[in-house]
C-alpha cells in the first residue's frame, strides 16, 4: 500500500525527520489560508498523487506571491497529471500539499528498500539528487551507495560513516546530521513494516543541515493489520475501482488490455494462463486469481468483474482443483451464469480433482455459449478461436 | 530415493487444532505421511486426529523425535512458530501459511539458519514425495512415483506441471513448492543440487514467475553443476510492469524481474524453456524418450 507525500512527510515528523512545513488542503481557497498560515516568502505547491515524477509533469510549481498560490492550486488542482509512472491515461488531482520554500544548498538521494537477494532493509544514497534513480543506476552506477542493515544489529555507527564517506560529506557536523537523518528513516522503516521508503530530492541546507524534500512510502499489506494508523491512510481513489472491488471478495484482479477474459485459481497458473493465450496468438483482459477457495459466489463476482470490460469477446476459466473439487466448481460456474448474464462464449477447463464428473455436468447443463477445454493447450486455443470469430 | 522427506520423515504440525491445520493433517495422514503428533499452546495433553498435542515444539520434538514441522498457524505468528521450530531442534520447517509479514520472516529465516534449520515458504503449497510423504495442501492424487524433481513457486504451476508429467507416462520423485512471497526459504540453488545428487531423479522441472531474481540465480548454478536435464517456464510474459501479480513477490520493478530476462539467462544455461506451461509436459517427454 502507498500512502501521499503528505501521509509519509506526517510519519517523518512523528521520528522526527526534518522537513519544510506544509499544509494539505482540497480546495484553493484552503490553498490560500494555508499559505497565510505557513508565512512565506516563497511556497511550492505539490499535487498529491500517487506517481513519481510530479515535478516534470507540472504537478510542483513555486510560489512567490500569495496571488501566485491562488493561480498556481487554481491550475494544479482538477489536473490530470501525466507522468512517467501513471501511464498515458495520468491521474487526477485532488489534494495540494502547501510546502514551505526551503534553503537549497545541494541534492541528495536516499531511500530505504528490502533487498530480496540480501533478505535485509538496504539504505541507498545518491549524490545526483532530483534525478530519476532509475536512470543514475543506469548511466553512473558508481554514484548510488547501498549500505544494508542486517535488523538483527539494527542500525549501527558503520552503517552512518559508510553513508556519510559514500556522499563525500567531510564537514563533520554535516556527517553527523546524515548519520541522525538516515537511522531516524530506518527506524521509522522498521516500526512500521514499510516496503520502501524514498526522499528524492533530500536537500542539504546553507547551515549544513538535511531536510527531506521530498517523501515516499510504501508498506507490506500483510502487515497492516498491526499497523491500524497506516492502513487509515489508504487512499482508495488512488487505486483501479475494479481491483479494489474485486479485493472485496478475495478475488486478484488486474485489468490488461486484450479480448480474452482469464477466471483462474492460482496467481502462477493465472500468470501461464496469460501467456498461453498470448502464446496461441490471442490477448488476455485481464489477470484474475480466483484464490483456492472458488465457489459459486466468488466465480460469479468474477464473471461479473471480467464483463465490465467492453474489450472482451471470450472468457477463459481455467481451474486446477486441488483440495477443492471440480464438481463443486462446476456447480458454481452454473449458477454464477444464472446470476450473471454472460453474453460472450465461456471455455471452462476443469481439472484435477473430480474432473470427469465436472465435464459431464457441464455438457449436461446446455448452457449456449459454454465450451469445455480438455486441457490447458486445449482450453487456451478454444478461447483465442472464440474470440476471433466474435 | 527422494530429496527432504520420505516415509520415515516424522512430522508434527504447528497450528494443529485449527481449522486448516485439522483438514489438512487429517489429508497429509491419509497420504501416508507420518504425523506423530502437533502443537496448539494451551491444548498440550489432549488427542487430535488420533495424535497426541503439546504445548511447545519443545515438548513435540523431546516426546516424538520429530524432526520436520508443518505451519498452519495464522500469518502474524508465523515468525514466532518459525522461531520456536528452530529453537526446538526442527531440522526443516514446511511453512504454508499466506500473509506472513516479510519483517517477521527476515527475522526468523536468519534465525532458522543460525540454528541450521531448513525451511520452505512461507505462502506455499509444501513439499511432496510421491506415494510417500506428502507435506503441505497439494492434492496428493496427482503425484505418481517416478524420476521427474519438481520446483516451483506457484501452487497451481506445480500441480499443472506434476499432472501433465504423468500424464505423459512419467512421475514425479519429489516436488517443492518454494512460495511466491519476496522471501522464501530454500529456493532453486538449494534443491537443484539436491535432485543432481538424488539418484532417482532423471530429470527436473522448474518454475518460475517474474519479481526477484532467484531464476537467475538459478541459471547461473546450473550451468556449473547440474547435469541433468531441466525444463523450466517462467510465468508473467504477458504481466505489465509495477503491478503485483496476486503473489507478493510477483512485480517487475523498473526494468529487472522480468519473465524475458529470466528465460533467456536459462536458456543460455542449456535449460529447455517453454513459452506455454501448456508445454511443460510435452518437454519433459522429449528429454526423457531420448
Amino acid at each position: 500500500m502507498n500512502i501521499h507525500e503528505y501521509q509519509a512527510k506526517q510519519l517523518f515528523a512523528k521520528y522526527d525527520v526534518p522537513t519544510p512545513k506544509g499544509i494539505m488542503v482540497e480546495s484553493v481557497k484552503d490553498a490560500v489560508i494555508a499559505a497565510q498560515e505557513l508565512g512565506g516568502p516563497i511556497w511550492v505547491v505539490k499535487a498529491q498523487i500517487h506517481a513519481g515524477g510530479r515535478g516534470l509533469g507540472g504537478g510542483v510549481k513555486l510560489a512567490k506571491t500569495l496571488d501566485e498560490v491562488e493561480e498556481l492550486a487554481n491550475e494544479i488542482l482538477g489536473m490530470t497529471l501525466v507522468t512517467h509512472q501513471t501511464g498515458p491515461e495520468g491521474k487526477l488531482v485532488q489534494k495540494l500539499y502547501i510546502e514551505d520554500g526551503a534553503d537549497i544548498q545541494s541534492e541528495y538521494y536516499l531511500s530505504v528498500v528490502l533487498d530480496r537477494k540480501l533478505e535485509m532493509p538496504l539504505i541507498m544514497a545518491s549524490t545526483e539528487g532530483g534525478m530519476n534513480i532509475e536512470d543514475v543506476a543506469e548511466n553512473t552506477p558508481e554514484k548510488i551507495i547501498t549500505v544494508p542493515v542486517d535488523p538483527t544489529i539494527g542500525f549501527q555507527g558503520f552503517h552512518g560513516r559508510e553513508l556519510a564517506f559514500g556522499l563525500e560529506l567531510t564537514d563533520k557536523a554535516e556527517q553527523a546530521n546524515i548519520i541522525t537523518f538516515a537511522h531516524k528513516l530506518y527506524t521509522l522503516y522498521m516500526d512500521n513494516d514499510a516496503e520502501m521508503i524514498e526522499i528524492n530530492p533530500l536537500v542539504k541546507t546553507g547551515k549544513g543541515e538535511f531536510i527531506a524534500l521530498d517523501g515516499k512510502m510504501g508498506f507490506d499489506n500483510s502487515a497492516l493489520g498491526r499497523h491500524p494508523d497506516i492502513a487509515a491512510m489508504r487512499d482508495l481513489t488512488e487505486e483501479d475501482p475494479d481491483e479494489v472491488e474485486a479485493a472485496k471478495y478475495g478475488l486478484s484482479y488486474v485489468a490488461l488490455d486484450g479480448e480474452i477474459g482469464c477466471m483462474v485459481n492460482g496467481a502462477g497458473l493465472a500468470m501461464g494462463t496469460m501467456d498461453t493465450i498470448n502464446y496461441m496468438g490471442g490477448t488476455p483482459a485481464n489477470f484474475l486469481d480466483v484464490g483456492g477457495s472458488a465457489n459459486a459466489e466468488t466465480v460469479a463476482k468474477g464473471f461479473e468483474i471480467i464483463l465490465k470490460n467492453p474489450n472482451v469477446k471470450a472468457i477463459f476459466v481455467n481451474i486446477f482443483g486441488g483440495i477443492v473439487r471440480c464438481d463443486r466448481i462446476a456447480n458454481g460456474i452454473i449458477e454464477a451464469t444464472k446470476i450473471t448474464d454472460v453474453n460472450v462464449p465461456v471455455v471452462v477447463r476443469l481439472d484435477g480433482t473430480n474432473a470427469p464428473e465436472a465435464a459431464e455436468i457441464l455438457k449436461n447443463a446446455n448452457i449456449a455459449n459454454l465450451i469445455v477445454g480438455d486441457d490447458l493447450g486445449d482450453g487456451a486455443a478454444k478461447a483465442v478461436a472464440a474470440a476471433a470469430k466474435a | 530415493m527422494s530429496i527432504l522427506v520420505n516415509k520415515d520423515t516424522k512430522v508434527i504440525v504447528q497450528g494443529f487444532t485449527g481449522k486448516e491445520g485439522t483438514f489438512h493433517a487429517g489429508q497429509c495422514i491419509d497420504y501416508g505421511t507420518n504425523i506423530v503428533g502437533g502443537v496448539t499452546p494451551n491444548k498440550g495433553g489432549q488427542e487430535h486426529l488420533g495424535k497426541p498435542v503439546f504445548n511447545t515444539v519443545a515438548d513435540a520434538v523431546k516426546n516424538t523425535g520429530a524432526t520436520v514441522s508443518m505451519i498452519f498457524v495464522p500469518p502474524a505468528f508465523v515468525g514466532d512458530a518459525v522461531m520456536e521450530a528452530a529453537e526446538a531442534g526442527i531440522e526443516l520447517a514446511v511453512i504454508i501459511t499466506e500473509g506472513a509479514p516479510v519483517k517477521d520472516m527476515q527475522a526468523a529465516k536468519a534465525y532458522a539458519t543460525k540454528h541450521n534449520m531448513k525451511t520452505i515458504g512461507p505462502n506455499c503449497p509444501g513439499i511432496i514425495t510421491a506415494e510417500e510423504c506428502k507435506i503441505g495442501i497439494m492434492p496428493g492424487m496427482i503425484f505418481k512415483k517416478g524420476n521427474v524433481g519438481l520446483i516451483s513457486k506457484s501452487g497451481t504451476l506445480t500441480y499443472e506441471g506434476a499432472n501433465q508429467v504423468c500424464n505423459e507416462g512419467y512421475g514425479i520423485t519429489t516436488a517443492v513448492g518454494i512460495g511466491g512471497d519476496p522471501i522464501i526459504g530454500l529456493s532453486y540453488n538449494q534443491i537443484l543440487p539436491m535432485f543432481e545428487a538424488d539418484p532417482d531423479t532423471e530429470a527436473i522441472v522448474m518454475i518460475g514467475e517474474i519479481g526477484g531474481d532467484l531464476e537467475i540465480q538459478a541459471a547461473k548454478l546450473i550451468k556449473e553443476q547440474i547435469t541433468k536435464p531441466v525444463v523450466a517456464f517462467i510465468a508473467g510474459q504477458t504481466a505489465p510492469k509495477g503491478k503485483t501479480m496476486g503473489h507478493a513477490g510477483a512485480i517487475v520493478s523498473g526494468s529487472a524481474g522480468t519473465a524475458k530476462e529470466k528465460m533467456e539467462a536459462l536458456e543460455a544455461a542449456g535449460v529447455k524453456v517453454v513459452v506455454s506451461p501448456a508445454e511443460i509436459g510435452k518437454a519433459v517427454k522429449e528429454i526423457l524418450s531420448k
